[in-house]
């Protein structure tokens, strides 16, 4: 069970990433369905880094600027020049699709080199790893994940203790105001929108990096969509997006466990699961309509001052 | 000095012209520019890409083949994005609709009379690419579900339903343990005219159709209005619930007959990746086309070479034939930027007071 549970972790880390990255962008007004695209140029991109330099730390942070610069192209696109923010986080995800495709193409198949694999080996935590049930599903595990815990709190943090945090969601609530009260809304928007690239970037790294260390085209395999819809499971909450993204790790590996238990259901059908859960998921979150679960209310507006 | 972005008025035709021109061929230079940092050549790249997409007289005919599923999905998804109905399911739609048209293919005499036989299929395409574009729009319909994660959701669950299909129940006992559904019988396989099959027919019908039905009738009018406004909408009595449904069901089952042209007269059978992201790449001439349908088949017909010369590019000079969708998303961002000039006027001026830029 503990095993199970340990796993669930691994499978969720990834979603983890780039939940809370679209999270904090959405937060700031700005939907970008670009998540997809970024985390397959942050899977990429840290592939390539670690193949060429063979050290890990340039790997995650080549996975951060990748993940960043497709979230800059979406920014420039919505923010400076308004564009449509659907249409263009939609070609975000095609555009990245297509990036990861013709840069990993000579490397398909080839294996992380052993001196980043060696780094993300399973490090369990003195003392944490101790603990009864606990330990043994949350602090044995890599480098990366506890990445993800303490950028997790530090985001829940950064959202709901400080003044930039207060002033982020009054972004996303209503533009016009924030920028009335003297709110730099463009630096908002940009930062946190870039934020939120370097997270889903850091969701494909670890994919392509701890998950499935070789490089292969599918490696995303539409987790970034799932993301976007864990949002809105989660109710633009960071802490409940760490329950949310073990949740569904969860569900996408429940088909080949309950396979190799020898259930005799297809592995096809189970692996509809996380979709079907996250259709199921939408609809219910959007059919009650309690006050700290509603999107920020500005979300998708493009802000023009000059309009309002 | 300060800049100052103002609203234009109505642009002169000709200068509108000059911006989306310009924006195309700045696209062009931007993805020559990510070529050369990958130390490539983007002139032997573009020229490539040309010849291997209208070089010669099969390479046409290859060309077209691809502008058939491109242009029809297109279509299909102009009419919900006219809506502002985010169908990003256009693939779990054609799977769907190729899955209908394999049931009939390989359920019903294969003594059918082919036109009998391609009709029925096509219905059955029609009905199971419908079905899968009206189960998010009754859902949004009736309780405002956020369409874009619902349709997307359904193409992961028709392409994992396929290759259920493929590994179980449809497994074509002859193939030697292969998981591969069976063959369609020769009835069931779309003929050629010019050699290429006639699904180039059905794209033209199909274009003149949607054309004339945005244009001129009173459902199109009114998923336009849908577009521009739900209150407008509402306000002018319409019923909105129908109208998206109405207008879903005819994108997901034009997508619907995408899935069986490409069974029928592609792969000859069912395939989980049948649609090929075909559902994904129509977004982007669908928006290019300010969803007008005969701009879209102008400019499916334009990405058709973009693919097609991709594929050549991987061929004879062994180079990623992803080249093209980098092209293609290049294309889109700057297109989606050129709106902007389009819409507001950059001017510099003296900073007033109180004013921050």
């Amino acid at each position: 069970m503990e095993v199970f549970l340990a796993s669930c972790v691994v499978a969720g880390v990834p979603l983890l990433f780039a939940t809370v990255g679209e999270l904090i962008t959405q937060k700031a007004g700005n939907t970008n369905l670009g998540v997809e695209g970024m985390m397959l140029m942050g899977a990429v991109m840290a592939y390539v880094a670690s193949v060429g330099t063979m050290n890990p730390y340039l790997t995650v942070l080549s996975a951060v600027l990748a993940g960043a610069a497709g979230a800059l192209i979406y920014g420039v696109l919505t923010i400076s020049l308004r564009a449509n923010q659907i249409v263009t986080g939609l070609t975000l995800t095609i555009f990245g699709t297509g990036f990861a495709k013709f840069v990993g193409q000579p490397y398909l198949g080839k294996a992380v080199p052993a001196e980043v694999t060696q780094f993300f080996v399973k490090r369990p935590l003195p003392l944490l790893s101790e603990i009864p049930f606990v330990g043994p599903i949350f602090f044995r595990q890599d480098i990366f994940v506890y990445l993800s815990y303490i950028l997790c709190i530090l985001v829940a943090v950064y959202m709901y203790k400080t003044r930039i945090g207060v002033n982020l969601k009054a972004v996303g609530e209503n533009t016009a105001a924030a920028d009335a009260s003297g709110i730099n809304v463009t630096l908002y928007k940009y930062v946190h929108v870039l934020l939120g690239g370097a997270f889903s970037g850091l969701g494909g790294a670890y994919l392509s990096i701890v998950r499935i260390p070789l490089w292969q085209e599918d490696v995303v395999n539409g987790r970034g969509w799932i993301a976007v819809a864990l949002v809105i499971f989660v109710a633009w909450n960071p802490i409940k997006a760490f329950f949310g993204a073990i949740l569904f790790g969860g569900l996408s590996i429940m088909g080949m466990r309950l396979q190799v238990m020898g259930v005799g259901i297809s592995q096809y059908l189970f692996d509809m699961i996380p979709y079907l859960a996250t259709i199921i998921i939408v609809v219910f979150s959007t059919h009650k309509k309690r006050k700290e679960s509603q999107p920020p209310a500005d979300l998708s507006n493009n802000y023009f001052r000059e309009e309002r | 000095m300060n800049l100052r972005i103002t609203k234009r008025g109505d642009l002169p035709k000709k200068q509108e012209i000059i911006i989306r021109i310009a924006a195309v061929l700045l696209s062009i230079i931007f993805a020559g520019l990510i070529l050369l940092v990958f130390g490539l050549n983007p002139v032997k790249i573009f020229t490539t890409i040309i010849d291997g997409s209208i070089g010669s007289k099969i390479r046409i005919q290859q060309t077209i083949i691809r502008a058939i599923p491109l242009t029809i999905t297109a279509l299909g998804i102009i009419v919900a994005f006219k809506m502002k109905f985010w169908n990003i399911g256009a693939e779990g739609q054609i799977t769907m609709g190729a899955l209908g048209a394999t049931w009939v293919a390989l359920h019903f005499s294969d003594s059918l009379p082919m036109p009998l036989m391609l009709f029925l299929m096509m219905l059955a395409a029609v009905f199971c690419g419908g079905i899968w574009a009206f189960i998010p729009a009754i859902f949004k319909a009736k309780m405002g579900t956020n369409e874009t994660i619902f349709t997307l959701m359904m193409n992961y669950i028709a392409i994992k339903f396929v290759t259920y299909l493929q590994y179980g129940p449809w497994m074509d006992p002859n193939a030697g343990g292969f998981p591969k559904i069976a063959k369609f019988p020769a009835n069931a396989v779309l003929p050629s005219v010019f050699g290429v099959n006639i699904g180039w027919i059905m794209m033209i019908v199909f274009t003149v159709l949607v054309y004339l039905f945005m244009t001129f009738t009173k459902k199109g009018y009114e998923i336009a209005v849908v577009g521009e406004s739900v209150e407008t909408a509402r306000y002018a009595g319409m019923n909105i619930s129908r109208i998206v449904i109405v207008a879903m069901l005819i994108s997901g089952g034009m997508c619907g007959v995408v899935g069986m042209i490409q069974a029928s007269a592609i792969e000859k059978t069912l395939i989980s990746n049948i649609a090929g992201g075909y559902g994904f790449t129509a977004i982007i001439p669908a928006w290019l086309s300010r969803l007008n349908a005969v701009s879209a088949l102008i400019i499916c017909l334009a990405f058709a070479m973009l693919i097609q010369g991709g594929t050549y590019l991987q061929v004879s000079l062994g180079i990623s034939s992803a080249v093209s969708s980098i092209v293609q998303g290049a294309i889109l961002f700057f297109v989606l930027g050129s709106e902007f000039f389009l819409q507001y006027k950059l001017s510099f001026g003296k900073k007033t007071k109180g004013e921050v830029a």
